[in-house]
């Protein structure tokens, strides 16, 4: 993880050290912090592809207003990841267009 | 359905002022807030403020936030408090509060009175390839670096040099981060030159009658084209290209302020306040009886104004509930005016009076 080690001001306190995954691959990030904090920490910068020109969008207000971070986690698309707390095990995934609401089967 | 007596929207210096103050004089309050933790933008603030002594002049602004959340501690029975929970609409047949829980657990409030301190958002300025991942609000990377403690990125661009571009400037070589250069479209810096001086010492570039053009990369930010621009603000043709991993915009804020429209409060645009903003009287509240506003949602302002206003708010809600006596209602009413006619007494404030002027009625006719 790519964190601040030494700073004149602030001492950070993170929480318990847990594991979850980005696309299939295994991260360690601390549980509490923002699942889009948690991925920067591992270098990642994208987190969606928009519907129709299939750009990419990442990190971007990190207070829940803009909706560039939205993502699928543990299945649910949207999810504003800058606001949404890490949990062990957590299955993050790239969203790409408009994500797809899972029904209940009939 | 729950019931509150008091609602307030927002758990910034604004809405946890407001409050603190409405639980001092009796009311019960419930207090929403989207974030993880409760403080707002002052969690993320790591430089010392100005203001005045009363407002905490000289502290840093995540100590400020400690001492509101200490206070509010004292008032853990009367300020019942929600996190990670987002107001998400107003309903105007019943007034109806919606709120959500992180993503999907959705609730319904009915309050006597609400506060809506629902804060700012950032702005962005068009240019190509703006949407890139690494274009990121100022405000968001101090949440990254000062909040999370990861490091946004290992060179940054900063875009405007008021006082948000040159403090997060400082703070991002605070944390190790390179700062490849400040541009700024004015001829000047627009922040305190304390803040300016900064960053000068440390040699670091600000480009000042420059924009930026677009910035460079496919799939996330590898740099940007910046322009030099003549005093019509027209490209002169002079460009540089810089690399650098992150544009960090802090071209300003515009308050928040969807749930003050979608209640019917009446609106106006007044762009020394940066954008539209619910008329109010003098004690804050808003053209709807049941409805005040306080902080950055009333227009863009430091925390210290914030702070003061959400007091005032707090003050305006327990009296029209019939919570504390007159004569106190009125001695701190007239404190917090005092308190806030002070901060605004400077260049800046000046600016906020003329927009405050435009929007700010006697008192609502009844």
């Amino acid at each position: 993880m790519n964190l601040i080690e030494k700073h004149p001001i602030i001492d950070f306190k993170h929480g318990k050290k847990v594991t979850f995954s980005f696309d299939g691959k295994e991260m360690e990030g601390f549980e509490g912090d923002p699942i889009a904090a948690a991925l920067h920490a591992n270098g990642v910068r994208i987190y969606r592809e928009t519907p129709i020109k299939e750009q990419t969008r990442g990190f971007f207000c990190a207070i829940g207003k803009c909706s560039s971070c939205f993502m699928v986690v543990d299945g649910v698309p949207n999810v504003r990841t800058c606001v949404t707390p890490l949990k062990v095990g957590m299955r993050v995934e790239t969203q790409r267009g408009k994500g797809v609401i899972a029904m209940d089967a009939e | 359905m729950r019931q509150t007596e008091v609602l307030v929207i927002g758990g910034g210096p604004a809405g946890l002022s407001a409050a603190l103050e409405a639980a001092s004089l009796g009311c019960d309050v419930t207090l929403v807030d989207s974030d993880l933790a409760l403080g707002g933008q002052l969690i993320k603030q790591t430089h010392k403020f100005f203001g005045s002594k009363e407002e905490r002049a000289g502290t840093r602004g995540f100590k400020i936030s400690e001492m509101l959340l200490e206070e509010l501690h004292g008032y853990k029975d009367k300020i019942k408090v929600h996190t990670n929970c987002t107001a998400t609409g107003y309903y105007k047949e019943d007034g109806v509060i919606s709120c959500v829980i992180g993503e999907e657990k959705y609730f319904r409030i009915q309050a006597k009175k609400i506060v809506m301190a629902t804060g700012a958002q950032e702005r962005l300025l068009p240019f190509p390839k703006n949407h890139l991942p690494g274009v990121y609000g100022a405000g968001a990377v101090q949440t990254l670096m000062n909040v999370y403690g990861v490091a946004p990125g290992e060179k940054v661009i900063m875009v405007g040099a008021g006082n948000i571009g040159l403090i997060v400037s400082y703070q991002l070589m605070q944390a190790g981060v390179e700062i490849a250069g400040i541009v700024e479209a004015m001829d000047k810096i627009g922040g305190y030159w304390v803040h300016a001086a900064k960053i000068r010492r440390m040699g670091v570039p600000i480009y000042l009658r420059h924009t930026i053009k677009e910035a460079i990369g496919d799939q996330i930010v590898k740099g940007a084209v910046i322009q030099e621009i003549n005093d019509k603000f027209q490209p002169t043709g002079t460009e540089i290209k810089i690399d650098a991993d992150i544009i960090c915009m802090a071209v300003g804020l515009t308050p928040t302020c969807e749930i003050l429209w979608q209640a019917g409060c009446k609106m106006i645009y007044v762009p020394q306040l940066c954008g539209h903003v619910a008329q109010r009287d003098m004690n804050m509240r808003t053209s709807h009886p049941d409805i005040w506003v306080a902080g950055d949602a009333a227009g863009i302002e430091e925390a210290s104004a914030a702070m003061v206003e959400g007091r005032i708010a707090g003050v305006g809600v327990a009296k029209s509930l019939g919570h504390g006596n007159a004569s106190e209602q009125a001695k701190r009413l007239e404190d917090y005016k005092g308190r806030i006619a002070d901060l605004r007494g400077g260049e800046v404030g000046q600016k906020i009076c003329q927009g405050l002027k435009v929007c700010t009625v006697n008192q609502w006719e009844v």
